[in-house]
């Protein structure tokens, strides 16, 4: 079985943006974000691919934590920025399109979350 | 300075198949923005991977989507097989790529028959999804199910495809051929549909790239982007030609699928002619501990299935990123500047699937 070498760099939310960067001018296109729940944690996995070359960028963060928007460098981001916000209820701070939680409208508000310590400025507990 | 207005557009229209909202700030006749919602349909298919062993979220992965339900099955099987280091037997591989090029067969057949009709050929749409009928006839033969097969599993197929049967499919492709080259000489060489196509929701090389396009949108951008490049299964032991065009236009993306379907012809003939003898599945025992994400092309572009387990036979985490939510992004950028007459070509053309993209 051949098996596809995929990396995976785990980075600090505050040099997010510096190392999506580096991808960016390195012409890697954006294949996806998504999240995991992982005990009170979030695993935010950042995939780009360039020459079918697969590699990740992984932040770790808490429910309170905001993180910031990639769509000025990647305008598609919105997609899965949006996506986040609406089942996990992780905020992203300066989208490019911010549907406001009605990207998906779910039965459930933020089926995956886990709910955050603090109330977000101007949300309900 | 020209008064603006927002015409919705969908979630229901004569060309969707499936529930996609467009906001479209217009001024007179001509689009300036596009704001897509969707969010119609989410059926929460991630959630169920909690209350799911992993053996049986097969076949919740292949109900994602109605159209390309194999590829979702093999994708999710290949993701487990990745983690737990599970080697399926060769003919299992190919198995499994001869119903992958069906089932491509069957969505772009599928698609140019809605395409047509939402630029008014009638007849073409009936041809092209006559012609479906015999892949679709093939595809119950071979797994007892026209749409969604369950002939996938982890560790190989469930059922065999006997070498007197693949010889009666190989024969028959010689007449499926013949039929789809009379049908795509319409789609190329019409002039009424070229009028109605050419220069229609332009998206150039660069911007499909950087905006995250795949599968035929990015590719009738002149995009090469074909997972089936990276050899998995048992792709890497067949060759082929990409499909690219460089017009970047409804056009372009209509002349890529047109031209994948001879593609996909020629996998299946060449996957016939190499299968070996052997068994088709492995046991499987224990429980995936690991992460992986498994890529592959379905017809409508790349699609990645996140898969992670802790050991137990639930897993911890299944995320379906599927070809059209990153080709939303994309769409929107061919709709700015276009005419409020082109819109419905232009979204059919990146071959929505809001099933898949909703989950």
């Amino acid at each position: 079985m051949t098996r596809e070498i995929q990396e995976t760099v785990p980075v600090e939310v505050g040099h997010l943006i510096g190392k999506v960067e580096e991808f960016r001018d390195g012409s890697y296109r954006l294949v996806q974000i998504n999240c995991s729940k992982v005990g009170d944690v979030y695993e935010i996995n950042y995939s780009f691919d360039k020459d079918y070359v697969f590699r990740n960028l992984r932040i770790t963060v808490t429910a309170d934590t905001e993180i910031p928007s990639i769509s000025g460098m990647y305008w598609g981001a919105f997609i899965y920025e949006n996506e986040m916000h609406d089942l996990f209820g992780i905020r992203v701070k300066g989208m490019n399109i911010d549907f406001k939680g009605h990207l998906f409208t779910t039965a459930v508000k933020f089926p995956f979350s886990i709910a955050p310590s603090t109330p977000f400025k101007g949300e309900k507990p | 300075m020209t008064k603006q207005i927002i015409v919705p557009f969908g979630p229901q229209h004569p060309v969707l198949p499936e529930p996609i909202h467009l906001d479209l700030v217009l001024e007179d006749e001509r689009v300036i923005d596009a704001i897509p919602s969707i969010g119609y349909i989410h059926r929460g298919f991630e959630k169920l991977v909690e209350k799911r062993e992993y053996t049986e979220y097969v076949y919740i992965a292949e109900r994602t989507c109605g159209i390309c339900s194999f590829i979702h099955g093999a994708t999710f099987c290949q993701g487990i097989e990745q983690i737990m280091n599970i080697d399926v037997p060769e003919r299992a591989q190919f198995l499994r790529v001869i119903w992958s090029e069906y089932s491509r067969l069957h969505s772009h057949l599928l698609w140019l028959g809605l395409f047509a009709d939402s630029f008014g050929f009638e007849n073409l749409f009936m041809n092209a999804w006559r012609i479906r009928e015999r892949i679709l006839d093939v595809m119950e033969q071979t797994t007892g199910g026209r749409v969604i097969q369950g002939s996938c599993k982890i560790g190989g197929v469930r059922k065999d495809i006997s070498n007197e049967k693949l010889d009666e499919m190989r024969r028959d492709l010689d007449s499926i051929e013949s039929e789809i080259k009379d049908l795509t000489s319409v789609f190329l060489q019409d002039d009424s549909i070229k009028h109605r196509l050419r220069n229609v929701g332009k998206l150039s090389k660069e911007d499909a790239y950087h905006l995250g396009a795949v599968g035929p949108t990015a590719r009738g951008s002149g995009v090469a982007i074909d997972l089936r490049k990276t050899g998995y299964g048992a792709y890497g032991k067949l060759n082929f030609q990409l499909v690219t065009d460089s017009c970047g236009d409804c056009y372009g993306r209509c002349a890529v699928r047109a031209k994948e379907l001879f593609t996909s012809i020629d996998f299946i003939r060449q996957s016939i002619q190499k299968i070996p003898d052997g068994p088709i599945d492995v046991k499987v025992t224990g429980a995936p501990n690991g992460e992986f994400f498994a890529r592959a092309e379905q017809p409508r572009g790349e699609l990645v299935h996140y898969l992670k387990g802790n050991g137990t036979k639930f897993l911890v985490r299944s995320r379906i990123r599927t070809p059209t939510l990153t080709n939303i992004p994309p769409l929107v950028r061919m709709l700015q500047g276009c005419e409020l007459a082109d819109v419905p070509v232009i979204v059919l053309s990146i071959d929505p699937c809001i099933s898949c993209t909703e989950r």
